[in-house]
């Protein structure tokens, strides 16, 4: 064998990929640019050729419904009240344990009352592991899509509390779409059954 | 205090086939131990293992750990030793006194044993009688205390367990740094004065190299006898070839060289602690940040330790998802290996982000099944976490049929037959057979050995015994086998994930209900997997309580450093920087 084919052979490969950039750019001149948004997954499947990069800030992955990042606490704008109900289970399940929960009282009673008085998510300590999101009995707790977090300092910006965590929950539904959708079909079943239960009392 | 622990149930009964073996053997020294294996008394313990690796054939040694027993007031070393030729392990352990801790070393016996005794000592102080180089190998010389055992406490200590009472219900936030640290919650000697505090590990390090001596002084000086050329290097700890905080202390002679030490540990968080004080469910996210390209696999090996201990299994679909994870897991990290190896021949990021490209389809696949790419803390005991789509299934089939063959085979035309590389890797590093199993190396480096072990093959777990595969093994034991044993491995993985996703039927994901908080059953279980990187096993104890008694990670990058310093001496120093590619070592894992 003829000593540098194997290198030659190699180079080819890097050709190849080469003018695939340039093939790609001519197609894409004709549909507006390769950098309309409209491409971008075209860009980024299983079937790209070429360049491979996003142009980040200024483009942007679109996320799955999966992704989490920090979590933050629902709001129901319907019957405006904070959903969580500081039952804690999601201060118990976190790995590195940075939720802290200040369970509400009554002040008349000075009986649990189920809204959280305060609600802390220390961020620089939160892994985004999704767990309370995913233990949360009530849906109350969410992870978010929102990853820039960037502050200039991590005392003050980054302990989230109460005011910083709560997003309504048109938000959590145009981020979710599905689980949002499992949320109310659950409802609905559930307020069926509480219509079922009524009907069914008087008769008995 | 600690409350007494449950771990304890009575010993077997009667000891089966090689156990009995031993027994007979060796009489009153052997004592059957609770749960599994025997108790070897230490005046024979290395006439034993030898009589294990030499007459009973269990020639691989995959695991040395120890647990700290301190309601019984002793230590408990637990050997895992298997036969290459597939099937389950024989444990035996030996125990000291918690006051005396030493057990004789078996170095002589499995050079493999060499950094996991080292690792025993530094984290729970047990000295190894006979070991040639015991020193700290995560922590430095002149730490206070050995970590592991069960009365050390970290200086942000809090309480034994989590969840930690005090985030719930009255939960207002503390942050770590703002309690004093040298307040009662750490435990010191009063005549401990962090001041006077003095690392020694480098004095040691080249002392143990030769190169220099104490002089009465104390100061370190050039050895008066031995006047020689030699030069020690270090490389590392920030240098580009490591991948990360890894340091490599050479010795050469001229460009030759004559030994190489590596020191690790810069990136040591005392993993096993955390995962001691967290429940189980808690420590699978952090399984995901030991060997961080291979986070799904990771999961899958905690997953199946606590499922053995559990005794559940996981419905049919995913049984499958958690394969096709895994192999696609595979294929990431192999990628990713011959990209790496190839930047650290000279071949600057062009072969990698080739290669990364095809990662990168791989991770956006994973995002969407488990939300994140890398963090992936996808497999829950008894189920995986979420469902995936039939358009994820779609989309991973036109991975698997038509994106990665094309790309596994360009990288083949690409790379495998450049001269360059030849030259540079064909002969470098080579690791004989007999010396990649004494050392316990794993995964690839052990089968470009020439040794066909597998962990699928030999030992199968979750569903691999129904796929059609072959395992890789390739014959020369130097970097380029190592190289194309890469390659091999990912057509290997292609053709499970094709069967895998034709197969897949549906149904449920998850075994039984969720559950944060679950009881795992007092015992021990080993629990292993092929990790890309090598066998990744678990060592559990559980004491019947939310939270792990012992939790061991054998990793397969750390032992797979043990053989490093053989495939190094005699090579250029060039070379070091290829061969420690070869090894494909990720410090997130090295250093736990
Ligand atoms: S967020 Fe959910 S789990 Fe956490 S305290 Fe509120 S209701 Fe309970
Ligand atoms: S995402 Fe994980 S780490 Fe973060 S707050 Fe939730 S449970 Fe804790």
């Amino acid at each position: 064998m003829i000593y540098g084919l194997g290198i030659l052979k190699g180079l080819g490969v890097t050709l190849k990929h080469f003018i695939y950039s340039y093939i790609e750019d001519v197609r894409y001149l004709f549909e507006g640019g390769r950098y309309q948004p409209r491409h971008l997954p075209a860009r980024q499947g299983p079937r790209a050729r070429g360049v491979f990069t996003v142009q980040y800030p200024k483009e942007k992955l679109p996320l799955p419904e999966n992704f989490r990042y920090i979590p933050f606490l629902v709001y129901d704008t319907q019957e405006n009240k904070i959903k969580c109900t500081s039952c804690g289970i999601c201060a118990k399940v976190c790995p590195p344990q940075c939720i802290w929960i200040v369970r509400g009282t009554d002040p008349q009673t000075g009986r649990p009352r189920p809204e959280p008085e305060a609600f802390y998510i220390d961020a620089t300590i939160c892994m985004s592991c999704g767990f309370c999101a995913e233990f949360c009995p009530f849906d109350a707790i969410k992870m978010d899509h929102d990853y820039e977090l960037s502050a200039y300092e991590r005392y003050e910006s980054l302990l989230f509390d109460l005011p910083r965590l709560l997003k309504p929950d048109t938000y959590h539904a145009q981020i979710h779409p599905s689980d949002w959708a499992r949320e109310l079909a659950e409802k609905e079943a559930e307020k069926a059954k509480k219509k079922e239960k009524a009907a069914a009392q008087p008769s008995a | 205090m600690t409350t007494p622990t449950k771990t304890k149930a009575a010993p077997l009964a009667e000891l089966k086939g090689d156990l009995a073996v031993l027994k007979e053997k060796f009489g009153d020294a052997v004592q059957p131990a609770e749960y599994e294996g025997v108790v070897i008394a230490n005046d024979v313990l290395v006439e034993a293992a030898r009589f294990i690796r030499d007459e009973l054939g269990y020639r691989y040694l995959s695991s040395v750990t120890a647990v700290d027993y301190i309601q019984e007031g002793y230590f408990e070393v637990v050997y895992h030793a298997y036969r290459l030729e597939g099937g389950g392990p024989l444990v035996f352990k030996a125990r000291t006194p918690r006051d005396v801790a030493t057990v004789p070393s078996l170095v002589s016996v499995w050079p493999g044993a060499d950094f996991q005794e080292r690792e025993a000592w530094d984290l729970m102080g047990i000295r190894f009688a006979g070991h040639p180089n015991l020193k700290r190998i995560l922590l430095w010389e002149g730490f206070h205390g050995h970590p592991l055992r069960k009365d050390w406490k970290e200086p942000y200590y809090e309480e034994e367990h989590k969840p930690f009472s005090s985030r719930w219900p009255s939960g207002h936030h503390v942050r770590a740094e703002d309690r004093v640290f040298w307040h009662d919650n750490v435990q010191y000697p009063l005549d401990w004065d962090p001041d006077q505090v003095e690392d020694t590990s480098d004095e040691l390090l080249y002392i143990g190299m030769g190169q220099f001596a104490r002089a009465e002084t104390g100061e370190l000086v050039e050895p008066k006898s031995l006047r020689t050329e030699r030069l020690v290097v270090n490389m590392g700890p920030q240098h580009p070839s490591t991948h990360g905080v890894f340091r490599m202390v050479v010795t050469l002679d001229g460009e030759t060289i004559v030994r190489l030490e590596p020191v690790m540990g810069y990136l040591h968080r005392n993993h096993e602690k955390i995962g001691e004080r967290n429940m189980y469910l808690q420590n699978m996210p952090y399984t995901d940040r030991l060997d961080y390209i291979c986070s799904m696999s990771n999961n899958l090996g905690y997953a199946i330790a606590v499922e053995k201990l559990l005794g559940i299994k996981p419905p049919e679909r995913a049984e499958y998802l958690r394969v096709i994870m895994a192999e696609f897991t595979r294929i990431v990290n192999h990628l990713w290996a011959i990209g790496f190896l190839l930047n650290d021949l000279g071949a600057f990021f062009t072969p990698a982000l080739y290669a990364i490209e095809e990662r990168e389809l791989i991770l956006d696949l994973f995002e969407e099944a488990s939300g994140s790419r890398m963090m992936c803390n996808y497999m829950r005991f008894g189920g995986v976490a979420h469902d995936v789509s039939d358009d994820w299934i779609a989309r991973a089939k036109e991975l698997v049929y038509n994106r990665l063959p094309r790309a596994i085979e360009e990288l083949d035309r690409y790379l495998t037959h450049n001269e360059l590389i030849k030259a540079r890797c064909q002969g470098v590093g080579v690791l004989p057979p007999d010396l990649a199993v004494a050392y316990s190396t794993a995964g690839p480096v052990l089968r470009a050995s020439g040794v066909p072990y597998d962990v699928r093959r030999a030992e199968p777990y979750s569903i691999y015994d129904r796929f059609d595969f072959d395992v890789a093994v390739r014959y020369n034991g130097d970097v380029y086998d190592r190289y194309l044993i890469r390659i091999d491995e990912m057509w290997q993985s292609l053709r499970i994930l094709r069967q895998a996703l034709d197969q897949i039927p549906k149904g449920e994901i998850q075994a039984g209900k969720k559950q944060y908080m679950i009881r795992v059953p007092a015992g021990q279980a080993y629990g292993r997997v092929e990790n890309p990187k090598g066998e990744l096993g678990f060592y559990i104890v559980s004491d019947g309580s939310p939270n792990p008694y012992r939790y061991h990670i054998r990793a397969p990058s750390f032992i797979n450093l043990t053989a490093l310093n053989e495939m190094c001496k005699g090579h250029k120093v060039a070379d070091v920087v290829v061969i420690l590619g070869s090894i494909d070592i990720v410090l997130g894992e090295v250093d736990r």
